[in-house]
């Protein structure tokens, strides 16, 4: 068992804690205003263009959003029960919500990768690179939006300006992807600090960190879901 | 000294939060059959931030703690609306020239 110490220029843990926090927390907000970016971009366009995002989100499966959706829900819930587990000093339960964080985020990103992948099968690039031809796949693209948005007409006849959407889709769930990627290597380096007994009800900062990296990057797909495949 | 400082919510608290944002996450999907023009955005967007409020009082602790994150979680947030609000207003307003001759 390593004891921490916090560092000198701080009258005391709780002082150090605090500042770590707030550190974590600027850096959320420079977060927010970059992912903001993009949805500003997407929120002008989408009220200019609302054809084009229509079309466009007929080609997501909202089915697989919804499951992505409630599986980072469920992440954020088990990382911040393990945050609560060290609290308590119930290391052992704290590791296994850690693994659960883990897994969902492994699963977040495979789903990811089958949507991409039957996206650049169909041609479905952003901007430029974009070749889906809708005669060669009709009745290829598995509808998706529930309800009345399931419009085949609109298939058919896509707007001309479809490759814009896809722009908007890959760079937004890229970056967010990148994001997962990363809170999982965070995740998984606090899974490997608690094992070697780094973490106790006293100090606890970096998991802290990384739990509210994490929560954020469920934020943004919280707004994400609904801008995309409900549209 | 720092473990008693810190607030622990009941693990009921948590569970209560977790299944009121999956309720919310059917409810938008649930939402988004009924077509209500502009107001679907409206309301997914409406829904989609009462999710983000029970993440970040809940889930990050802001409710809890200190109020500097969440000053400083506000400010982000009234920056981003800053930038839409111009944007929008420079996108809304412009003139697009059309060669009538």
């Amino acid at each position: 068992m390593s004891k921490h110490h916090h560092a000198h220029h701080f009258d005391s843990a709780e002082a150090e804690f605090e500042a770590s926090k707030f550190g974590v927390w600027v850096f959320l907000c420079t977060e927010i205003l970059m992912f903001g970016g993009l949805f500003v971009g997407y929120i002008l366009y989408a009220g200019k263009y609302p054809e084009v995002f229509e079309a466009g989100s007929q080609f997501l499966d909202w089915k697989l959003g919804a499951i992505n959706t409630a599986v980072l829900l469920l992440s954020s819930y088990t990382i911040a029960i393990s945050i609560r587990n060290i609290q308590t000093g119930e290391t052992k339960k704290a590791i296994n919500n850690m693994i659960i964080t883990l897994l969902c985020g492994f699963a977040f990103m495979g789903i990811k990768g089958y949507e991409y992948n039957h996206k650049f099968h169909l041609g479905l690039y952003p901007g430029k690179y974009f070749s889906y031809d809708a005669k060669a796949h009709h009745g290829d693209v598995k509808d998706t939006a529930p309800g009345d948005h399931n419009k085949p007409e609109l298939m058919d006849n896509l707007p001309e300006n479809i490759p814009m959407y896809f722009s908007f889709y890959f760079l937004m769930t890229g970056i967010h992807g990148t994001h997962v990627l990363i809170g999982m290597g965070l995740i998984f380096w606090c899974l490997m600090r608690t094992r070697r007994g780094d973490f106790s009800p006293d100090y606890y900062t970096g998991l802290e960190g990384a739990a509210l990296f994490w929560h954020l990057v469920d934020l943004v797909w919280i707004y994400l879901f609904p801008l995309l495949y409900l549209v | 000294m720092s473990a008693n400082e810190h607030h622990i919510m009941p693990m009921k608290t948590y569970n209560v939060v977790f299944i009121t944002l999956l309720i919310l996450t059917a409810f938008t999907v649930l939402i988004a059959q009924f077509d209500f023009g502009a107001m679907n955005t409206l309301i997914a967007m409406l829904v989609a931030t009462v999710k983000a409020t029970l993440v970040g009082m809940y889930f990050m602790h802001l409710k809890y703690e200190d109020k500097t994150y969440a000053v400083c979680l506000l400010s982000g947030v009234f920056f981003l609306i800053i930038m839409f609000a111009f944007i929008a207003v420079d996108v809304g307003s412009r003139v697009i020239e059309t060669n009538t001759l």
